[in-house]
Order: structure tokens, then C-alpha cells, then sequence
């Protein structure tokens, strides 16, 4: 540095350019956290969506300064190093332009702790008490108390739901829609999804033919549904209010059709119409197939059977959520 | 070439490039209704109840595909029978669906769509009888169902015996050959283009039966073009 250096008893350009970045950083931290991050997807209907939120803001204020620091140096050398500034020498080449073994291990080392501490964080925050909202497979590594209690009641099909229970929903996925089954409610089938605020709901998805994704993004819960095989994804309800379904898996034609709109209702409100529902489909729940966590499609022809997968031991304390004996 | 000539002809091939990239995006996201679109608003005067027939047979016994399972409408204006399934109808109007079901049936995947959903009083007629939910496991069982998600209707389709020693071959199918009479109304929303389809997997021979006529427009699905009346 030469004719560029400051002049004696002004701060060095390091010292400037943090300042610089510091002020900045917090300002745009602060105004992120409070302002934007509020609003950010996929808002806060669940747990598991207020956890995905909150995990999507806390890295933002963490790469924001990382961003910042970069526009920073590059602006500050714009103005500062600029060629067409008088006395500035030549940028390429020269001593401006080399290398500063300082600086460029500082970067590396800075950037490499932020990469692998994100990356903890992002694991450990997997597999905290609220889950992530992802299909957790047969065997859910976490779930939330009273889920297998309820499960196990669930197959059962009788009338076994009161509030503050842990809701059973079975997501069905085929070519082209999802319909939902409830069986603590006499295991009736809907295309609707309503469930109860404040309550643990324990999503059961599967297919009967190809694989589609059911993709609950307010809720955020995003759970594969392949035929034969139960995936299980848990949320907690915590705000009232429409969300959207859709499917996440490119499935054929009506793909893009494949959507549909649930409600989180009062617990009061969910109870009269699961019951409602449960008497208006009466008639058509007697030719359901019995309530299973899978069930087997045809793969090789045309209409096929609807019949439960008799392969899947359900629900064991050993072997929780439908996983299949071995051979 | 001077440098003006050499600048001209980039910009004219690149624009002939940027016309060429938008026409194919704009040929491939082109709606694939290569029969039509069968219109039921001029058949009567705005607000009346439209009524639209349709009939269901096993082969459609014409165009490339002459062995797939299709659905065919009869064109309000002309009397024809015709492959078109996309059906421009009068928003806020009562319709009523008459469909003839020529095709047989089978025990179906999820007799969840065995329910009659999204019509009025939620049921239809099988042959002048009120049903609600048909047993897809009883009599001849269920060939196909007349579905608009996103309207929330759902209609099963009976199946006719297949032993019958006089079944419709190919379409369009006489009135004399077996068949089921299913009659139901719906209200139609605003305007929008609503999808509609069979939700039994009924393309025999493709993998859980959902390719083929499932999975090819003017066959086993096709759009409500609802528009202003």
C-alpha cells in the first residue's frame, strides 16, 4: 500500500472496512430478525413450521453478514482503490493487487466454522423434540409422547379421539389426489383435511400406485408416499387457518392438479365435523377396506384390489409403525 | 462485411433464436385438445340448466389408440357423438350429467371413490334408483368414475355384466347394447378451467393402470372450461 494508505492517525483500511461491515451487519441483522423474519415461509401453523422458520432465519442472520462483508470490502475498494482516482496506482498487478496470506486464511478459516457449525446446527436441529416435519420412514427416530399409544389405538378403528390426544391421519396418495382416513374416528375416508388446533397429529402417508410426495407447506410437513410403505411425519397444530396440499412428486399428467386445501379448526370445531363426517360416510366406511398402514395396489393391471398389506406386522414396542418382519 | 453488416446479422440470428426458443415453449405448454373442445354454453339461453350427455365405452374403436377405454360426449348442437373431453360450460348454471356406462367393472383400488361427492343432494340415479355409495365388490362392480377434484365431485361409474353376450365393442356405442344410466346434477363455479378424470385405474395393460387413455387427454380425463355466461 502506498499513496492509498491513510494518512498518520487515521484508522487503517481493516479497521474501516469492519466498522463499516459491523454497523451494517447489525442494522440488517436486527431489521431481519424483527421485520422480515416474522413472515418468513412457512410462517408459524405448526411446530414443525415455526421450527423450519426459525431455523431458515437463524441462517440468514448468520450468511447476511457474510454477504455484507463481501459487498463491503468490494465497495470499499471501488471507491477507495478506484484507477481513475488520482495517485492510485495500477489495480492489476502491483502491490495492490497481491496476495494476503492473512486475509485469505482468516476467510477460509472463518467461513469453514460457519459451514461446519450450520451444519450441526441443521442435524441437531433434525432431531430435536419438534422434529423437522419430514416423513420420519416406518420407524420414527423421534415422536412425540402418547404417538405410539395412539397408533396402536388407531388400528383398532374404534371411536378412541378426545382432545389432547395424539390424531392419527392416514394420508392415501393415488393418480391423481390425496384422501385422508381417520382411524380414530371409525376409520371414515375423505378427500378433505381438517384437523384440530393445539394437537399432535401423526401423518401416516402412503400411495396405492406410483410414488407421490404429500407436501403440507404451511404445516411444514413433507413426507414421500410409496406404495406399500408407511411414512410417518409429526407436527403439533398451534394456529388456526387454510393450508395447501400438494403433491411434491413429479406423478404423471395431473401432477399439477394433484392439490387440495386443508383447515386447522378449533378443537371443538374438528370433533363436530369428524363426527359429522363419520356418520355421512357411514355407509361407504362398511366397504372400506380395514384400516392398515399400507395396502396393495396392482401394480400389473387395471383397477386392482384395495386390501391391506398383509406382510406389515403394525405396531409393536419393538417394531413401531408398520415395520416388516424379516424374512 | 463492415462491422455494421457483421453487428446486424448477430442481432437478427439471435433474435431468430430467442423466436424460436419462445415458439417451442409456447407449442410445448399449448394445451393438448387435439379433438376440440365441445361447447355447451350456446345450447340454451344464459342461466338455463344445461344438460350434457356423455357415454363411457371399453374401446373406442377409432384413431391411434382405437383399443383404449375412452369417454365420449354427445355435442349439444350437432347430436354427434365425439372424443372430446374438454367441455366449455356457463359458470354459476346447473348441469345435469346424464352418462351412459357402457364398459364393465371390477372390484376398484380405493373405494373411497365408490361415494357419490360434490353433487346436489350428494347422490345420483343408477338407472332411475338413488345411490349414495355403490359397493364396488357387489354386482358388476365399478368401471370408472366421473371425478372433478377440485370441485370436490366424485361420481362412480357401474359396471355393466361382462358376460353379456351383446357388449359394445367400440364407440360410439347404440343405445340398444347393455348399459348403465347414471344421472346426476352439480353447480359449476366461477370461471376457470377445472380438471376432471376417471380415478379407477382402468388402462389395462400399463403399470397400476394409470397410463395410457388414464394418462392421455380426450380419453379418461379432460377440463371444465367454465366461463361467463
Amino acid at each position: 500500500m502506498t499513496d492509498e494508505n491513510p494518512k498518520p492517525g487515521a484508522m487503517s483500511h481493516l479497521r474501516r472496512i469492519t466498522y463499516l461491515w459491523l454497523v451494517i451487519s447489525v442494522v440488517v441483522d436486527l431489521v431481519y430478525w424483527f421485520a422480515l423474519g416474522p413472515h418468513m415461509a412457512p410462517g408459524r401453523m405448526t411446530s414443525t413450521a415455526r421450527s423450519d422458520q426459525f431455523d431458515f432465519n437463524f441462517l440468514m442472520i448468520i450468511a447476511l453478514p457474510v454477504m455484507i462483508a463481501v459487498w463491503t470490502f468490494l465497495g470499499y475498494s471501488i471507491r477507495t482503490w478506484n484507477a481513475k482516482k488520482k495517485g492510485v496506482p495500477e489495480p492489476v498487478g502491483g502491490e495492490a493487487a497481491r496476495g494476503n496470506r492473512t486475509a485469505q486464511v482468516a476467510w477460509i478459516v472463518v467461513t469453514s466454522v460457519i459451514v461446519l457449525f450450520l451444519a450441526g446446527f441443521g442435524t441437531v436441529a433434525l432431531v430435536t423434540t419438534h422434529g423437522s416435519g419430514g416423513g420420519e420412514g416406518p420407524n420414527p427416530l423421534w415422536s412425540p409422547a402418547g404417538a405410539s399409544a395412539a397408533e396402536t389405538a388407531a388400528l383398532t378403528s374404534n371411536d378412541s379421539w378426545s382432545p389432547k390426544d395424539v390424531l392419527v391421519v392416514q394420508v392415501i396418495a393415488q393418480q391423481w389426489k390425496f384422501t385422508y382416513r381417520y382411524p380414530q374416528f371409525g376409520g371414515f375416508e375423505t378427500s378433505q383435511l381438517v384437523l384440530p388446533n393445539n394437537t399432535n397429529i401423526a401423518f401416516n402417508v402412503t400411495s396405492l400406485d406410483v410414488i407421490h410426495s404429500f407436501w403440507a407447506y404451511q404445516l411444514g410437513v413433507k413426507a414421500d408416499a410409496n406404495p406399500m410403505e408407511n411414512n410417518v411425519a409429526f407436527t403439533e397444530t398451534q394456529q388456526m387457518g387454510k393450508f395447501v396440499v400438494r403433491c411434491s412428486e413429479l406423478c404423471g399428467l395431473w401432477h399439477g392438479a394433484m392439490f387440495d386445501y386443508g383447515h386447522v379448526v378449533a378443537a371443538s370445531d374438528f370433533t363436530s365435523w369428524a363426527t359429522a363426517t363419520e356418520a355421512a360416510n357411514a355407509k361407504n366406511t362398511k366397504y372400506l377396506a380395514p384400516f392398515a398402514w399400507t395396502y396393495v395396489p396392482d401394480a400389473n393391471g387395471a383397477a386392482g384390489g384395495y386390501y391391506i398389506d398383509a406382510n406389515v406386522t403394525p405396531y409393536s414396542k419393538s417394531e413401531l409403525y408398520g415395520a416388516k418382519p424379516g424374512s | 462485411m463492415s462491422m455494421r453488416g457483421r453487428l446486424t446479422l448477430v442481432v437478427a440470428l439471435f433474435l431468430v433464436g430467442v423466436g424460436l426458443v419462445v415458439l417451442s415453449v409456447a407449442v410445448f405448454l399449448k394445451p393438448g385438445t387435439p379433438g376440440g373442445v365441445t361447447n355447451f354454453t350456446k345450447s340454451q339461453a344464459p342461466g338455463q340448466t344445461v344438460h350434457l350427455t356423455a357415454q363411457t365405452v371399453g374401446s373406442i374403436g377409432f384413431g391411434p389408440h382405437p383399443t383404449w377405454v375412452s369417454y365420449m360426449v354427445k355435442n349439444p348442437t350437432t347430436g354427434k357423438w365425439v372424443q372430446d373431453t374438454t367441455w366449455e360450460l356457463p359458470a354459476h348454471t346447473k348441469i345435469d350429467v346424464t352418462i351412459l356406462q357402457f364398459d364393465s367393472g371390477s372390484p376398484i383400488r380405493n373405494q373411497e371413490w365408490g361415494q357419490v361427492q360434490g353433487t346436489i343432494g350428494r347422490s345420483m340415479t343408477l338407472n332411475g334408483k338413488k345411490v349414495s355409495a355403490y359397493n364396488s365388490y357387489t354386482g358388476n362392480g365399478i368401471g370408472h368414475t366421473f371425478a372433478v377434484p377440485t370441485l370436490g365431485i366424485s361420481v362412480p361409474l357401474v359396471g355393466v355384466s361382462p358376460t353379456a353376450s351383446n357388449v359394445c365393442g367400440e364407440g360410439p356405442c347404440s343405445l340398444k347394447l347393455p348399459h348403465e344410466l347414471i344421472k346426476f346434477s352439480f353447480m359449476t363455479p366461477g370461471p376457470g378451467n377445472y380438471p376432471w378424470q376417471c380415478f379407477v385405474p382402468c388402462g389395462l395393460g400399463f403399470l397400476y393402470g394409470n397410463g395410457g387413455p388414464m394418462s392421455t387427454q380426450n380419453y379418461m380425463g379432460g377440463f371444465l372450461d367454465v366461463v361467463s355466461s
